[in-house]
């Protein structure tokens, strides 16, 4: 275990490290995912995609599959309502084109898996190839094809901030660099494949749409799933499976809609698993990109100019993640003088989605590795030239918002004076050390807790967030504090779209900051009741009676005292239950800073990169339960490695169609390729929150491709303008 | 949806008839790590076999023989068996490196280096240490066996010598002789479970510092395993020298005729054949010098 803060400061159980609630049933296998979901009557769904990047589709003809055995029924577009046809639309099965190797064309439904492959395998689509694009450069290029030829280029989103006067800026600068970087398109890579099983009940008096999925919002997959079928979403139920990972990747309804009309026609459950290959060539990858930086700074280390230009892939749908990139570009810097402009680009590749800090490791790659070289050539300590320039409350973001409480000063003081910052390399002079730190700014959103007391005095807490980052335990940890019980004594469960109030997706880092909002009004609400209850059992005033550590008592009357497990079983007895509930949709997310100290080792001979020694320093606010932060923290920072280092979309020479979609050729780290990755938890609290609390998900990714860049420049001399940094590259460099 | 039969036989000469009956296309199949991911992804590539015929039930393919002539392992023995045995990795350090290093745990647990050679893919981990090692191997089949050079059993990607109905029973491996060491080192970007960049297996025997005889054989950098012939050309030169390792380097660059692709350029496959090369050659001596 790494040694993490286990500050308390005063809480019982915030800062504590119990084990999960829903962790025995996952050690234990008894954990219910989407893949093993079943119900009576199941049929089973696989989806035709498109072999070509970019073509138009002349005709599909299913006749030879009409008839074949076992086979129940076929989809196309044209079972989905063909009124206000909508780009969501197009993205669930293709209308007249095809925009990417792997977009969506039909549904079939048969008895079994291998009857439903063979059957689409006899689907006749009859194209006509057209010139496909797969980067954002060539996106802009004005004379590549348009994917969208009712616009006049394939720029879909371009964001432009500015502040102060950027020409005056660089003019007074003493050093400026200005680097161009490529990184490649990425994925994911979260273990379960995207899932649906649907059961469209068509019963005149109640027609519903039940959804079992894998997803990170239950209630955005029932109103994109309603938009699509033109549904009220108050006839879809949505319940979420547990979920094997999801980072940003599952919102989308991607094969609910097709399952949806399968069970329509057939009357019966119908259920569709992706393939991992499905996966990489038509779920949400994120963007590969094209990021210009450009910084200038005084002889003493003042920043007063920096310039961002931005291209992302958008992939073949509008909604890309440009936007958060340009924020996060220069955010973590108090800078007078900032141009950011920012394009999403439509290419012949699957829609994006968001990944962890959506955008922001993108743009990281380029200022983290720019503010490095001018520490360089100013020859001043790295972590101190950052100090000089760092953002604070109160400074505004190029794009407009003022700081919030924010910790880079923190992060950075903590980062200098770590050991791992101070102590002598060794000797051997391929391996170095990087630094970097990264910037994200938090969301929240809508969130409904209820609970109610169960006979034994423990409390039923239910929530409509699905878990995808231990958010049912630290959730329990909040309203357990309030209580003054322990986390133990709460049982969390995540319910269907019918069963709470609606609640926003589990993204943006949001949950443990709104959901924990919300549980503490519920909480609060729930105490006050029981403490009403016990003050009328007595017959005197609630304001002279208190519950602390699970007891009720009276402040006046030492005589007068119950256990919240005694009050339980008399409930019904005395008033009737007790229940409450928090609805909120609350302001106030603040920002969370990474950095991270990398020790990397490369072999000049062959290029390969090790990553010999890690720390990341995160300011969370507060731990509610530092084992998941520091989870968080480690999780991110290994995905951020697997970005750096070696992890991409490979596409041959004149190939559309992706060459590595198997978790064999899409190199993300394995066990042996990282050290411990120590954690640094830093608090500042969020003075918005009534614990402090920041999320925790996702600045961790944005700053490790940068930090090993830096060390490898450092051994090798070379700066690094491409992700991955894979051997082969720089072994070219390192050659020349 | 094709349904695919699995037959069990407890003879040689049962196994071969399985897999010469003309009415069917069957496969054999010892781990099985091969086999049943190109049963699932690619059947076609494998020529869509309708008879599964798993011959781990037969004796004589399991049996590791070790003597004075050398060593014999059975087509079905799997990895970890090689190299947990002290006695083989004492005489055969390449193989060890080899056998322990195909993906991961549990693939070393059923896979064999019968299997992974008559999977003949130009990346196989154990075929260059075997050609390196001078191993032979013993054919059975409808017309009786035959014994070959590993170094000829390849003859390009998914492709063999095997004929029709023929089944790989043993690989040979000749005693080493005194002064002798090996070595196989692997080029991924990570550090494990993963398909070779470039693979460089190597064997020496010196006396003193002279190099008596060495073989060096090449994965990943042509359709088939590649034996380097002209590094012969350091046997009579001192092992101490630089220019000797240059010279094995250099013409293990020249022999491989590696191809782009996701793993790695044709340049950098060639850099790392002369890397390697010259690193396996310095392991192998040190192994040799008893170090």
């Amino acid at each position: 275990m790494t040694k993490g803060s286990n500050s308390t400061n005063g809480y019982k159980v915030i800062g504590t490290r119990p084990i999960r609630h829903d962790g025995y049933d996952k050690v234990t296998g008894k954990a219910l995912y989407g893949a093993d979901f079943s119900i009576s009557g199941l049929l089973f769904g696989k989806i035709l995609r498109s072999p070509h990047a970019h073509a138009k589709i002349l005709s599909i003809d299913t006749s030879a599959v009409e008839n074949m055995d076992g086979v129940k029924a076929i989809v196309t577009s044209q079972d989905l309502p063909q009124t206000n046809w909508t780009k969501e639309k197009d993205a669930i099965m293709a209308k007249t084109k095809v925009l990417y190797k792997g977009h969506p064309i039909a549904g079939v439904a048969a008895i079994n898996h291998h009857i439903a492959e063979e059957a689409l395998k006899l689907i006749n689509v009859e194209y006509e190839i057209l010139p496909a694009i797969l980067t954002a450069p060539e996106g802009l290029d004005p004379s590549s094809p348009l994917i969208d030829e009712t616009k006049k280029n394939n720029i879909s989103n371009h964001v432009k901030h500015e502040l102060g006067n950027i020409k005056k800026g660089f003019e007074k600068s003493d050093v400026i660099v200005e680097r161009t970087f490529d990184t490649a398109t990425v994925h994911q890579g979260y273990i379960e494949p995207h899932n649906a099983t649907v059961d469209w009940n068509s019963s005149v008096q109640d027609e519903k749409v039940n959804i079992w999925v894998s997803t990170q919002s239950s209630f955005d997959i029932r109103g994109r799933t309603a938009e699509i079928l033109h549904l009220d979403p108050s006839k879809i139920k949505t319940t979420p499976m547990e979920i094997g990972g999801g980072f940003g990747a599952k919102f989308d309804p991607y094969a609910c809609p097709v399952a949806a009309l399968l069970s329509k026609k057939t009357g019966k459950p119908v259920k569709i698993v992706h393939t991992r290959k499905e996966e990489f060539e038509s779920t949400g990858p994120t963007p590969g990109s094209n990021i210009k930086i450009k910084i200038g700074a005084t002889k003493e280390g003042k920043i007063l100019a920096a310039e961002a230009t931005l291209a992302y892939e958008d992939g073949a749908f509008p909604g890309g993640v440009v936007s958060a990139g340009a924020l996060c570009a220069f955010a973590t810097y108090d800078i007078e003088n900032v141009l950011i402009n920012g394009y999403d680009v439509l290419v012949n590749k699957p829609s994006t989605s968001a990944y962890r800090a959506p955008g922001a490791t993108n743009s990281n790659v380029g200022t983290e590795t720019v503010i490095d070289e001018i520490a360089e050539k100013l020859e001043m300590d790295p972590i101190e030239f950052r100090l000089i320039n760092a953002s604070k409350e109160g400074v505004r973001r190029a794009d407009g918002p003022k700081h919030p409480s924010i910790g880079v000063i923190e992060v950075l003081n903590a980062m200098k004076k770590h050991p791992h910052y101070n102590e002598p390399l060794p000797e051997a002079t391929d391996i170095n050390r990087g630094v970097a730190i990264g910037f994200w700014m938090n969301g929240a959103g809508p969130s409904s807790i209820n609970l109610s007391v169960h006979p034994d005095g423990r409390i039923n807490l239910i929530e409509g967030s699905t878990d995808i980052g231990g958010s049912r335990a630290s959730i329990a940890m909040m309203v357990a504090e309030v209580l003054g019980i322990k986390a133990e004594d709460v049982t969390p469960s995540v319910v269907d779209t019918d069963k709470i109030g609606y609640t926003s997706g589990t993204g943006g880092s949001s949950v443990t900051y709104k959901a924990g909002v919300a549980g503490h009004i519920a909480a609060t609400n729930l105490k006050k009741s029981l403490i009403e209850r016990a003050a009328s059992i007595w017959g005197v005033s609630p304001k002279t009676v208190s519950m602390e550590n699970g007891i009720l008592f009276s402040t006046k009357d030492k005589s007068l005292s119950i256990s919240l497990k005694n009050l339980a079983k008399d409930l019904n007895d005395t008033g009737g239950p007790i229940i409450s509930n928090g609805a909120t949709n609350p302001s106030g997310a603040a920002p969370s800073i990474s950095g991270h100290i990398i020790d990397v080792k490369v072999d000049k001979e062959t290029g390969k990169i090790d990553i010999v020694k890690c720390t990341i320093f995160q300011d969370v606010g507060k731990a509610i339960h530092p084992d998941y932060v520091e989870g968080q923290m480690q999780g991110g920072t290994v995905q951020g490695i697997g970005w750096a280092l070696n992890e991409e979309y490979f596409y041959n020479n004149d190939s559309y169609e992706m060459a590595n979609p198997t978790f064999l050729d899409y190199r993300m780290p394995l066990a042996l390729d990282l050290p411990m990755i120590n954690t640094e938890i830093i608090e500042v609290p969020n003075p918005a929150h009534p614990f402090g609390v920041r999320g925790v998900g996702e600045a961790s990714i944005t700053s490790p491709p940068a930090a090993i860049a830096n060390a490898i420049y450092r051994i090798t001399g070379i700066r690094v303008n491409q992700l991955p940094i894979k051997p082969s590259l720089l072994m070219e460099s390192i050659k020349k | 949806m094709k349904w695919i039969d699995y037959a069990s036989p407890n003879s040689i000469k049962e196994a071969v008839a399985l897999l010469s009956n003309k009415n069917t296309v069957a496969r054999a199949m010892a781990g099985g790590t091969d086999l049943i991911v190109q049963l699932r992804a690619a059947p076609e590539r494998i020529g869509n076999p309708d008879v599964v015929v798993d011959i781990k039930n037969i004796p004589e393919l399991n049996e590791i023989n070790l003597d004075s002539k050398g060593l014999t392992l059975g087509s079905a023995v799997p990895m970890y068996k090689i190299y947990n045995n002290e006695s083989i990795t004492a005489s055969y350090p390449a193989l060890q490196d080899s056998t322990s290093l195909v993906g991961g745990i549990q693939i070393q647990g059923r896979a064999s280096v019968g299997g992974n050679l008559c999977n003949s893919a130009p990346s196989g981990d154990t075929i260059p240490t075997l050609i390196a090692l001078n191993a032979t191997c013993k054919v059975d089949g409808p017309n009786g066996s035959r014994d070959l050079k590993v170094e000829d059993f390849c003859t390009g990607p998914g492709k063999s010598v095997l004929e029709n109905g023929e089944i790989l029973i043993s690989i040979h491996i000749p005693a080493p002789s005194k002064g002798s060491g090996s070595s196989y080192l692997r080029f991924i970007p990570r550090n494990e479970m993963d398909i070779a960049v470039v693979g460089v297996g190597t064997s020496i025997s010196l006396d003193g510092d002279i190099v008596k005889s060495v073989k060096v054989a090449l994965a990943s950098v042509g359709p088939t395993p590649i034996l380097v012939s002209d590094a012969e050309k350091i046997i009579g030169k001192s092992i101490e020298d630089e220019d000797t390792l240059k010279i094995a380097g250099e013409a293990a660059k020249n022999a491989a005729t590696p191809i782009t692709d996701m793993r790695g350029t044709i340049e950098f496959r060639k850099h790392l054949c002369d890397v390697l090369t010259r690193r396996t050659l310095k392991i192998a001596t040190e192994r040799a010098r008893g170090n």
